[in-house]
């Protein structure tokens, strides 16, 4: 038996070596195609008209063409796509967009106003995710028909229902302008649902690249649009592959199996920052990391309370360590990069100053208060460092730790003490975080709403004068710093890591703004 | 014809609670499936539409009439998550695990049941020992890690493997499913190349699924041969002087034969369920991470779409043992 034995293992040995050697000789990119892994688990439609997760947003930027957009290298300007010229009538409510003529879509079929028209339209009626961007402007289902119209072949108008700030109109736009192809989408309608069940996974495009095929969480293949209007891409195909564990995604890059990881933890950056074979890109996402304090708690309701806790805070330690490479230290609601963005820090972590407050607000021994967050490993890691800051001065952290989904559910019906989460923009103007934190929905969970202040916000929205607009932001941030019931610590920082031998990636500030177009593999 | 209905009754019973179990855990959990789709950010409105168009707004009871009423006719639904017929989506992930399963399952056995008979022989000898700590750690060690561990020394040290995935990256798009089974799709395609890339692929997540199941499977089969060798007709054997290969081998194995069966049929219907971290780690699209994410995505009917399948792949399993049993062992008959 032994010889049998030991012949079986030996043999079964050298077959598994002589296979081995046999398939790890091929292997890297190929050459023309850019090879990404990037976890796209939060694909739930390929809709533009329903898109609104990060990683979808970055497929629609790439794919279709929005009449304006936002400059990536500038991002309080605007840059124009699809739209040749704009302009705004004197009342300032209707707005006029001239289409650039020469734009074909994917069907060959010419991009008209009519696409245009038609586009605006189905995003408002369809009401996914996202319409309630153009929901402010007065544009609803009832009226939007009237409102959105076709002037002549290549112009269209857009009227609203009162003289907001052309930049903050202009704003919304950038993400929701897209143009899809009329007739293709209409050519696949059921039952009046303007085409969408086919929409959901397919394509209607004119952008840079073509939609090749989605697997859903598995991967994404787009192909160059060889006669984009704009210049085709270097690149031929992008390949987006689905892998989950970071840890994988870094092997797969310091062997060269895939071009670009795009979520890299900070101490993965700062391994495979030593590699010779790899570099990081990095750019401020107008994503917060805060903490919600809800002021229905009656220790939250005294504003010292809240001020004691934004002293509570790790900031610098946190920075150099778990948010190296991910986050910056940002503690007003306006993230770095827009319009009147605040971004001087005044508090830093003083268990001294806290106590005062504490005590000040009858609390010279603290309290237990729970915090709501989600089970994902930078909410573990950055709620045990508060813990343990909040510990010093008295305060007793019960941190409840759940699936995402069961978190927002509490927070949304306001059943929270403190929820600790991430909170982005919704569009890349001041007025998405202004309204989220001083109105709603935020200020509604934590129970901070008060008319003075929204309409303070409603007159920043207003403010046709730009310098001065940015101006009361800047007040609004600094009134939230000392009397809001957040406690904002850090803004995403998006990090790529690619191989050496890729460029012209761009990373841009928001999902939209993440660019293949000018990838080069040398 | 008798026994045929009394197996599709079983069959249905079965799956019928499987699913009406897993159905009310699911709604009991206090989160929203709504914001699964809407996300944070959407008004009112939009959340309400989704819920009415999902069917959300019906009672409880009433939801799963409507879906095992679909079921009946065939139909497992679209995905809330990505709008996808989940029969197509199960179509695409099932063959991914069964290939990795199947191969796990092979090596479980191929090794495992000569390294528990080797131990049972050499009983508390240090060969014992060895195989018994060998199979320790295949049973304790977290497989999250070595298979984070595997492919750092194989894939990124050594290079004799390649990375995570079913085939090189870029590659995977060459290949037309036809069966779903990687290897046996390129073999269609007539590619040899793309055969040992995917059989490559195949190796360390493979090997690392086989190991666990090796580690079961030797052990049950040191301590069934452990039993059988203490028995009398054993003894008999040797003095009547047969061979002690042919004692092992035929006279013992023979006996613990069935019994053994069972255990290589539940190991293999435990990785045929898809190992969750393996598929994380090496990125492996197949029916663990596919029900698992379901979960975290609040998405019904893919759980339930899993879930028939789950079970499925149990009777299924019951059904061969069970005919397995009656070639093996006359009494079964």
């Amino acid at each position: 038996m032994k010889p049998f034995l030991r012949s079986a293992l030996q043999g079964s040995l050298a077959a598994v070596a002589i296979l081995a050697s046999s398939v790890a000789a091929q292997a890297k990119t190929p050459a023309d195609t850019l090879v990404m892994a990037y976890v796209i688990d939060d694909f739930i439609s390929l809709d533009p008209a329903e898109i609104y997760e990060f990683a979808a947003s970055e497929y629609m930027a790439n794919t279709y063409d929005r009449l304006v957009v936002i400059d990536p290298d500038n991002t309080s300007q605007l840059k124009l796509q699809a739209a040749e010229s704009w302009s705004v009538s004197d009342d300032g409510k209707t707005f006029t967009f001239k289409i650039r003529p020469g734009i074909k879509f994917e069907s060959g079929n010419e991009m008209t106003a009519e696409d245009a028209e038609f586009s605006m339209e189905r995003f408002v009626l369809l009401n996914k995710n996202p319409a309630f961007i153009m929901n402010q402007f007065g544009l609803t289902a009832e009226n939007v028909k009237d409102k959105v119209r076709v002037k002549d072949p290549m112009t269209l108008e857009v009227e609203l229902d009162a003289p907001y700030a052309p930049s903050f109109f202009m704003n919304c736009l950038s993400y929701t302008s897209v143009v899809v192809d009329k007739k293709t989408v209409m050519e696949h309608e059921e039952n009046g649902d303007l085409g969408h069940g086919w929409m959901r996974t397919n394509y209607a495009g004119s952008g840079p690249f073509f939609f090749r095929s989605w697997k859903p969480n598995d991967s994404l293949v787009l192909e160059a649009n060889e006669g984009y209007w704009d210049g085709a891409p270097k690149i031929k195909r992008v390949l987006i592959k689905n892998v989950t564990e970071s840890a994988t995604q870094q092997l797969l890059l310091q062997k060269g199996d895939i071009d670009v990881a795009r979520n890299l933890t900070g101490d993965q950056v700062t391994a495979v920052s030593k590699d010779p074979n790899v570099k990081i890109q990095s750019k401020p996402k107008a994503a917060l990391w805060y903490m919600g304090l809800n002021t229905k708690n009656p220790h939250i309701a005294k504003v010292e309370v809240r001020q004691a806790m934004k002293y509570l805070v790790d900031y610098d330690g946190l920075g150099e360590s778990m948010f190296a490479g991910t986050g910056i230290k940002h503690q007003s609601f306006l993230p770095d990069g827009q319009l009147g963005a605040y971004n001087e820090n005044p508090y830093s972590l003083n268990v001294t100053k806290a106590k005062e407050l504490l005590a000040k607000a009858g609390y010279p021994d603290g309290f237990n208060i729970t915090m709501e967050t989600t089970n994902k490993t930078e909410a573990r890691e950055l709620s045990a460092s508060l813990q343990n800051t909040m510990a010093q001065a008295g305060i007793n952290l019960i941190i409840k730790l759940a699936d995402n989904k069961t978190t927002l559910t509490k927070y949304r019906a306001s059943e929270h003490d403190i929820y600790l989460g991430e909170w982005g923009s919704d569009y890349q103007d001041p007025h998405s975080n202004a309204e989220g934190y001083l109105m709603a929905p935020l200020a509604k969970r934590n129970q901070w709403v008060d008319e003075a202040r929204s309409q303070k916000v409603l007159a920043a929205r207003d403010e046709k004068d730009s310098a001065k607009r940015a101006q009361m932001y800047v007040d609004l941030q600094k009134m939230a710093l000392e009397e809001s019931p957040y406690v904002i610590m850090f803004q995403r920082v998006e990090t790529a890591a690619l191989r050496k031998n890729v460029d012209g990636l761009i990373i841009g500030p928001t999902f939209d703004l993440n660019l293949y177009r000018d990838v080069v593999k040398h | 014809m008798k026994s045929f209905a009394r197996v599709v009754l079983s069959v249905a019973t079965t799956l019928f609670g499987l699913l009406l179990v897993t159905f009310v855990i699911s709604r009991l959990l206090p989160a929203d499936p709504v914001l699964a789709i809407v996300g944070d950010h959407a008004s009112e409105s939009t959340i309400e539409q989704a819920r009415i168009q999902l069917g959300l707004d019906k009672p409880l009871l009433v939801q799963f009439g409507i879906y095992l009423g679909n079921v009946l006719q065939g139909d497992l639904g679209n995905s809330i998550r990505t709008g996808q017929p989940i029969a197509e989506e199960l179509l695409r992930v099932f063959p991914a695990t069964l290939e990795l399963a199947t191969c796990g399952v092979i090596i479980g056995v191929v090794f495992g049941i000569p390294l528990g008979v080797w131990a049972a022989v050499r009983k508390d000898t240090h060969i014992d020992h060895l195989v018994r700590f060998f199979g320790l750690i295949g049973y304790s060690v977290p497989i999250f890690w070595l298979g984070l561990m595997g492919l750092l020394v194989f894939y990124a040290k050594l290079d004799w493997l390649p990375g995570p995935g079913r085939l090189d990256f870029g590659y995977e798009e060459l290949v037309t499913p036809v069966t779903g089974l990687m290897t046996v799709d390129t073999l269609i395609a007539g590619d040899i190349d793309l055969f040992k890339n995917a059989l490559g692929h195949l190796i360390l997540p493979a090997s690392l699924l086989g190991y666990f199941s090796l580690a079961y499977i030797s052990r049950m089969t040191r301590s069934l041969m452990l039993g059988q060798l203490r028995q009398e007709y054993i003894l008999t054997a040797r003095v009547k002087g047969v061979p002690e290969r042919r004692i092992i081998w035929k006279h013992a194995m023979g006996n613990i034969l069935v019994p053994l069966l069972t255990v290589i049929a539940l190991s293999y219907g435990n990785l045929l369920e898809g190992s969750v971290l393996t598929e994380t780690v090496f990125a492996w699209r197949g029916l663990g991470l596919y029900i698992t994410d379901s979960i975290f995505g609040q998405d019904m009917p893919a759980v339930l779409g899993g879930t028939i399948v789950v079970g499925m792949i149990f009777i299924i399993i019951n059904m061969l043992t069970d005919v397995a049993y009656r070639v093996l062992d006359p009494r079964a008959r």
